[in-house]
């Protein structure tokens, strides 16, 4: 099976965490992910131009970059990544052009060496896969989809088709870090998705505490906390695993312990 | 907009993009998955629309009373005067402008934003956002939404927002709101990041005025479209006055909403020549915008151009001393032009600009924008080479009012 079969296999929901490669001690950050109870990683591609990002990420890219962070040193940091935690499924997120830079082809392939599970590409839709998503489900890689409030029932199987890993809900129409969604939309359309796919759906954007969380995973799979994860680095810079531990330790126990208390 | 006018032939250069909007490999539709059902809306309502006579109706009307077109074509009689002093016996073609900086609000843009805002109103929406670069786009788009009673948001570059005051006081005197856009190199790239931000929050309401030949198909296609009369405009007056078409067609590109617009219609006209001036900003070898020259094929904004980045993607800032031509990436279908070989790119130098400008002045009486000066400065060049019987078109697509401080601080010109 693998490492995504193996994690939502689980009975309970996971915890997925995100943050941007460069930003702060990188490979410190993401063992307190880990230590903290994350179960899947989402690896930040910095890119010049985040323009589906809030401010907190869009920073985090600034800072990555300022911090003369390139290609190689995120496949770097994804590769000793997989050789200290051989389990956890480990996905690269970002824009299109830094992964189609050198051809789709060369990144699936530098990718799946560095171990990478999945890759999630904010701006090539659909109808533009063939600018990604071939190359990537050649090497055996999950082309994760995102699915939006305005991704109404006609759109869904565009979305899904060659989809792989889990399906991302991004529960508000907006930039990451900002509003949260109301929770009863965040359930008719997980219950939506869900009827659609046997992929797990994961919800994200805008989820900042353990409590949003809890709620979310009642009905989810899993859910993605990105920017309450980047400020910390933001705020507290080398100093930020001890607090990075500590709030994925308070998101994971809301997150796992979320079926039981229903 | 009247596509009679333009015969598509199954070889036809003019018949892109395909239905998934690609030019070639270039063009496309690369967005958040948020904005897609939106684009697809908008490509839906941009065929009907096309289809439906009281669309057209409506945008000519406005186009001839409102903007003031068809804006003249005029013979640049010393201009070609001077150019001939210096040029070799028989040598020194014949320049002509197509005036398109005699446009209400004083450049091209406008031609598009009334095309747009009558697409926005067909589709029910109730608020316009606008990214802009010189300003000029922001000032078109700040009018028709004045004239059509829509609030209105323009996303601006801090640094834009500096050197190109009096156009910010335009767009707030014409009720719009200027949002300064202070990431990155705070220009025009970071104000369309900032707009993109805002469209995909607000995609229920809000119709995004894209003001150049770029972005998520359908936007490339249909600014090409709305801006099309200047080169539908140009061809007829051209036979009308001489009898003949061009030797070659120029204009200055940053994303090549003008350019496009001139050229589309002489596509297949294969003995009219076609030049696109990109800026050279401090030269080729320095910082410049020229991405054709000096950048590779890449995603940004939506589309898949050629782009400044360097080896890894990032995008790179590009330099011009014109604000509007201050933009790291072109339109999709010249970078697919320049591909197959129908159109050839150059560039000019802010000192090239600068030069044209002041020969215009000087010349014609009339004060070019920094844009189609770089337009004016390969015109110059190019037409000391051609014969004294041959004709060279140039589309003066805006006015210079609005850069005077620029060329006097240039220039080291207090005032």
């Amino acid at each position: 099976m693998s490492r995504f079969e193996d994690t939502f296999a689980k009975p309970r929901p996971a915890l997925v965490c995100f943050i941007t490669a460069g930003d702060g001690d990188t490979a410190a950050n993401l063992d307190a992910l880990v230590e903290g109870g994350a179960d899947v990683i989402e690896l930040g591609m910095p890119f010049t131009d985040p323009m589906a990002d809030g401010p907190a990420i869009q920073l985090a890219n600034l800072r990555a970059l300022g911090a003369g962070t390139r290609t190689a040193d995120v496949l770097a940091i994804a590769r000793d990544f997989r050789a200290r935690h051989p389990d956890i499924p480990l996905v690269l997120m970002g824009y299109a052009n830094p992964m189609v830079r050198r051809g789709a082809d060369w990144f699936a392939r530098e990718a799946k060496a560095a171990g990478v599970d999945g890759v999630i590409c904010v701006d090539i839709p659909p109808e533009e896969d063939d600018s990604l998503g071939t190359a990537l489900r050649a090497e055996g890689l999950a082309p994760i989809r995102l699915a939006t409030p305005t991704s109404d029932a006609k759109r869904l199987p565009a979305i899904l088709d060659g989809a792989g890993g889990f399906l991302y809900y991004v529960s508000v129409a907006g930039i990451t870090g900002l509003q949260q969604a109301a929770q009863a939309s965040i359930d008719d359309a997980v219950a939506r998705l869900k009827a659609a796919t046997d992929l797990p759906v994961c919800v994200g954007f805008g989820v900042r505490t353990p409590e949003q969380a809890g709620e979310i995973a009642r009905v989810a799979d899993g859910v993605v906390v990105g920017s309450a994860l980047v400020d910390l680095v933001a705020k507290h810079g080398h100093d930020a695993p001890t607090h990075i531990r500590e709030l994925t330790a308070a998101l994971a126990d809301a997150v796992h312990a979320a079926r039981e208390t229903v | 907009m009247n596509d009679t006018a333009i015969p598509t032939r199954p070889n036809s250069f003019a018949n892109q993009p395909d239905e998934r909007g690609h030019f070639g490999q270039f063009g496309g539709r690369y967005v958040s998955e948020t904005l897609m059902p939106l684009i697809l809306d908008l490509e839906r309502e941009y065929r009907a629309a096309k289809q439906d006579p009281a669309f057209h109706e409506q945008f000519e009307d406005l186009l001839e009373h409102y903007v003031g077109r068809p804006s003249p074509l005029y013979y640049a009689e010393r201009l070609t005067e001077e150019l001939r002093k210096d040029a070799p016996a028989g040598k020194g073609a014949q320049v002509w402008f197509k005036r398109d900086e005699l446009n209400h609000t004083g450049a091209h843009k406008i031609n598009n934003c009334i095309g747009q805002i009558l697409l926005a109103i067909r589709m029910g929406k109730t608020r316009i956002i606008a990214e802009t670069g010189a300003g000029q786009h922001g000032v078109a788009t700040a009018t028709v939404c004045a004239r059509f009673g829509l609030p209105c948001v323009i996303y601006m570059g801090a640094t834009d927002v500096e050197r190109q005051q009096p156009n910010v006081f335009r767009m707030k005197l014409l009720g719009a709101e200027v949002v300064p856009v202070k990431a990155g190199a705070a220009t025009l790239k970071d104000a369309m990041n900032e707009a993109l931000r805002d469209w995909v929050a607000n995609v229920h309401d809000t119709f995004y005025i894209i003001g150049t030949a770029a972005g998520p198909h359908p936007y490339p296609e249909l600014v090409r479209d709305f801006q099309s009369a200047i080169g539908r405009e140009a061809r007829a007056q051209m036979l009308d006055r001489v009898g003949r078409l061009p030797d070659i067609c120029v204009a200055a590109i940053g994303g090549g909403s003008n350019a496009i617009g001139l050229f589309h219609p002489f596509l297949d006209d294969k003995d009219v020549a076609l030049l696109g001036v990109e800026a050279a900003g401090y030269g080729l070898d320095k910082e410049h915008a020229a991405s054709l020259a000096g950048g590779a094929p890449g995603i940004l904004h939506g589309n898949k151009t050629y782009l400044l980045q360097d080896e890894d993607g990032q995008i790179t800032e590009g330099h011009s001393i014109s604000a509007g031509l201050d933009y790291p990436g072109i339109g999709p279908e010249h970078a697919w032009l320049r591909d197959i070989g129908r159109v050839e790119y150059t560039s000019a130098t802010d000192r090239d600009a600068l030069d044209a400008f002041q020969l215009l002045c000087r010349t014609e009486g009339i004060i070019p924008a920094l844009e189609p000066s770089h337009a004016i400065a390969a015109v110059v060049k190019r037409a000391m080479d051609m014969d004294a019987d041959q004709i060279v078109l140039a589309n003066l697509c805006g006015r210079g009012d609005k850069d005077i401080f620029t060329v006097a601080k240039a220039l080291g010109v207090d005032i």
